[in-house]
């Protein structure tokens, strides 16, 4: 990125906060000023909410806002920010592109309704049918690890429009309107007691043809953008040495010394587990995108929950017991853990499986980074009526 | 795989990389192995002369080019992924920083030069991991200083013709030089070549008797302590360049070898441990260069940086050259193959100097993390 860039965007968003200061407007009203101003995704096209600018210069833009005092409410709306803005952004058409506005502004929250229970890391091999009627499609399925399905008002659905074309082929992208008849959101309550996701039943789901992002049948390539954009780290401000995670390590350990329980063999662990979020940290500034950013991912959910179960072992006999079980529904999804040590612990448990899977990851790293061969594939070239499912 | 693309840098990588194929292939490797001083000091004047490898620190005026810490570990690396015999840590980061850090204008002037043009080899002795009072002694004889003691693994003591030693003066530190820069047998001095693990770097024991040295810094505790960071850093891009090269022969291989009638590479087993050793290697070159860059631009947070750089490096390269052999199978543990050397080279290039335990603890020192109460009598 040009020092040019960088300077222009800066000058922006200065007279952009002489205009509208923080706190004299809502945070909703706030954000849609951004958007109208081009400052919401830098990278995207003018009236998209962005400058048509690199995308290496948004977290310099989220830094500046964060440090005027603009709260960081990404979590609220992740999987529309996240996931949903790039690809409508990619491939909606003017209608769609509308959506935009409201989604930044955190008046419609997202979620994304791709996995199923029998289409995990085969993703391509989802079930869930969109049938062609007319003028509607007729959705009839079922969706799972649904994070923000209870507070959603839209989805991104993938769906079988045609099961005689091999998986890849006959797939069918959506936006969906999760107010439609038929949609129907349940909790899903996981090992930490609460229901983080949820599953969502579509039963006779009318969807508009209208409602079709790209073009029928070309749901996996669009998919691509969205999946593309979930294994890079979550955009903001970036973290500082030491922040996060490991400051309750680091604070655990303290807390273990006071005690008089803990010796030189846990200040070592500890430093272990330092060094692997400080190298994630370090290589996040250097590759967030693309095969290489996987890495980041992968070293994460593997040191995030030895993070938290080295908290566990310094806690003592106290980490025998739970703040509680209770299920809730939150409305926030924090997949890096915070809060009770054990709750912290319970839900790192599943970051080396949700965003892909360690193993799935480790092979897109082989084949697409080493050029090692692919992996033999029972299911290629047939049509999907005829593979063997689970 | 570097995404480092400071102009220059991409440019020496280049050049270092065709020179060491030319001058320093396996073979080469081999030969300097059964050789006395394990250096072909030809190749190294050329470097320096050619490429200016060994004036990259230096100043302009003194001779050198004063690239920088960055470019120097460019050459590091790549030198570590030649497995390229030659007197680099000694000379260029060991002594090089030392002088630098802990010596004056004048001292500079008279030293440096020699090292730039490849003219000196120049080794640095001192007592414990980071200089310490030991059994290195300095004391005033007449008009002259002479030094007692021992320095145990000295990189390149047994041939360096510039020896630059810490030693104690009552209860400080003071930086000496012994030796004229010409060769020429020192009185009251022993070295004792050491037969290393690592056959591709000398380590010789250093024994002085009343030797006659030339005192050139004073109270050098902490300059030396800053030189060995420099120094350091650049040990682990030498690691960083040899986990690069055995990852790339470990995917070539898995690529080439046919069992079962597939290539291994395409067995879960084999790429699921070739994937890892990548995010390991990439895991490490970040840590590298952020450490490389800091000496340059931010030099007073370059202890916390190098620290967690070198513990990094040291146990990624020892772990990939570890996984190298294990992906070659029966090949990859015969003398022949060249999986050893780097195995070697990674072990004992994680013992020197600073381990990863030993950078691990001064990490948590320096970040102020407490030390355990069980030392203390803590009741654990």
């Amino acid at each position: 990125m040009s020092a040019d860039q960088r300077a222009v965007l800066a000058g922006a968003i200065d007279e952009f906060l002489d205009r509208n200061p923080v706190a004299a407007l809502t945070d909703l009203a706030f954000r849609e000023c951004r958007f109208d101003a081009g400052l919401a995704f830098v990278s995207f096209r003018p009236g998209c909410g962005g400058l048509g600018l690199d995308p290496a210069l948004q977290p310099f833009v989220e830094e500046r806002f964060l440090a005027a005092g603009a709260p960081d409410t990404r979590m609220r709306n992740i999987v529309g920010l996240g996931l949903a803005a790039p690809t409508l952004h990619a491939h909606g058409d003017a209608e769609q592109l509308k959506l935009l506005r409201p989604l930044y502004s955190g008046e419609h929250v997202w979620c994304q309704l791709f996995s199923e229970p029998g289409a995990g890391s085969d993703l391509a091999s989802l079930a869930t049918r969109a049938q062609d009627v007319g003028d509607d499609y007729v959705v009839n399925g079922q969706k799972v690890w649904t994070s923000y399905g209870h507070v959603a008002r839209w989805g991104l659905l993938l769906a079988r429009t045609d099961p005689e074309q091999p998986k890849h082929d006959g797939l069918t992208y959506f936006v969906l309107d999760m107010r439609t008849p038929g949609v129907e959101v349940r909790g899903l309550r996981q090992m930490t007691g609460e229901s983080g996701f949820n599953e969502v039943f579509l039963t006779d789901v009318r969807v508009p043809k209208a409602s079709v992002l790209g073009s029928p049948g070309l749901g996996w390539r669009i998919a691509m953008t969205t999946l593309m954009n979930e294994r890079i780290a979550p955009a903001g401000r970036p973290a500082a040495m030491g922040e996060g995670p490991i400051a309750e390590a680091i604070a655990t350990y303290e807390r273990a010394v006071h005690g008089g329980a803990a010796d030189a063999a846990d200040r070592d662990r500890l430093m272990r587990l330092w060094g692997g979020v400080e190298a994630a940290r370090l290589m996040s500034r250097r590759a967030s995108a693309g095969p290489l950013g996987s890495i980041v991912k992968l070293q994460l959910a593997e040191t995030v929950r030895a993070v938290y179960e080295y908290c566990l072992d310094l806690e003592g006999p106290s980490a025998l017991l739970i703040d509680d079980y209770t299920d809730h529904h939150p409305d926030v999804v924090t997949p890096l853990g915070g809060g009770h040590p054990g709750k912290a612990y319970l839900r790192a448990i599943a970051n080396s499986i949700e965003g892909g899977t360690s193993e799935v990851l480790k092979n897109v790293l082989a084949e697409r980074v080493l050029g090692l061969p692919g992996e033999p594939r029972s299911d290629r070239d047939v049509p999907w009526s005829r593979i063997r499912r689970s | 795989m570097s995404q480092h693309s400071d102009d220059g840098a991409d440019e020496l990588r280049k050049v270092t990389r065709d020179f060491l194929a030319k001058k320093c292939p396996e073979t080469t490797v081999r030969e300097l192995m059964d050789t006395k001083g394990g250096v072909d000091r030809e190749v190294w004047t050329q470097a320096a002369a050619q490429l200016g490898i060994a004036g990259l620190l230096v100043p302009e005026d003194l001779g050198g080019s004063g690239a920088g810490m960055v470019q120097l570990g460019v050459v590091f690396e790549e030198a570590g992924r030649a497995l390229w015999c030659a007197p680099l840590l000694s000379t260029c980061a060991l002594a090089t920083c030392a002088v630098l850090c802990a010596a004056d204008r004048a001292v500079h002037a008279e030293l440096l030069p020699a090292i730039a043009a490849g003219a000196v080899v120049a080794a640095l002795a001192w007592n414990g991991v980071r200089p310490s009072l030991g059994s290195l002694q300095a004391r005033r004889r007449g008009e002259q200083w002479v030094v007692d003691g021992t320095s145990g693994y000295v990189v390149d003591g047994g041939t360096a013709e510039q020896l630059l030693v810490c030693a104690g003066v009552n209860d400080r530190l003071d930086l000496f030089v012994v030796g004229s820069g010409t060769g020429t047998p020192v009185a009251g001095l022993e070295r004792n070549g050491l037969v290393t693990m690592d056959s591709t770097r000398r380590l010789a024991q250093l024994n002085f008797h009343a030797t006659p040295a030339r005192r050139i810094a004073t109270n050098v505790g902490e300059s030396l302590d800053r030189a060995l960071d420099r120094a350091e850093a650049l040990l682990a891009a030498e690691q960083l360049g040899g986990a690069t090269r055995v990852l790339e022969m470990a995917v070539d291989y898995a690529q080439a070898r046919i069992q079962f009638g597939r290539p291994i590479g395409s067995f879960q087993a084999i790429k699921h441990k070739l994937a890892e050793m990548l995010m390991a290697v990439e895991l490490a070159r970040a840590s590298v260069e952020h450490a490389l860059v800091t000496a340059e631009t931010e030099p007073a947070l370059l202890p916390v940086a190098l620290s967690h750089a070198r513990a990094v490096a040291s146990e990624t390269y020892v772990r990939v050259a570890g996984d190298n052999v294990q992906v070659h199978g029966g090949i990859g543990f015969t003398w022949d193959h060249p999986a050893h050397l780097y195995l070697k080279r990674a072990k004992s290039s994680q013992l020197m100097l600073g381990s990863p335990k030993w950078h691990r603890s001064r990490l948590a020192d320096l970040l102020g993390i407490p030390g355990d109460t069980a030392a203390a009598g803590g009741r654990r």
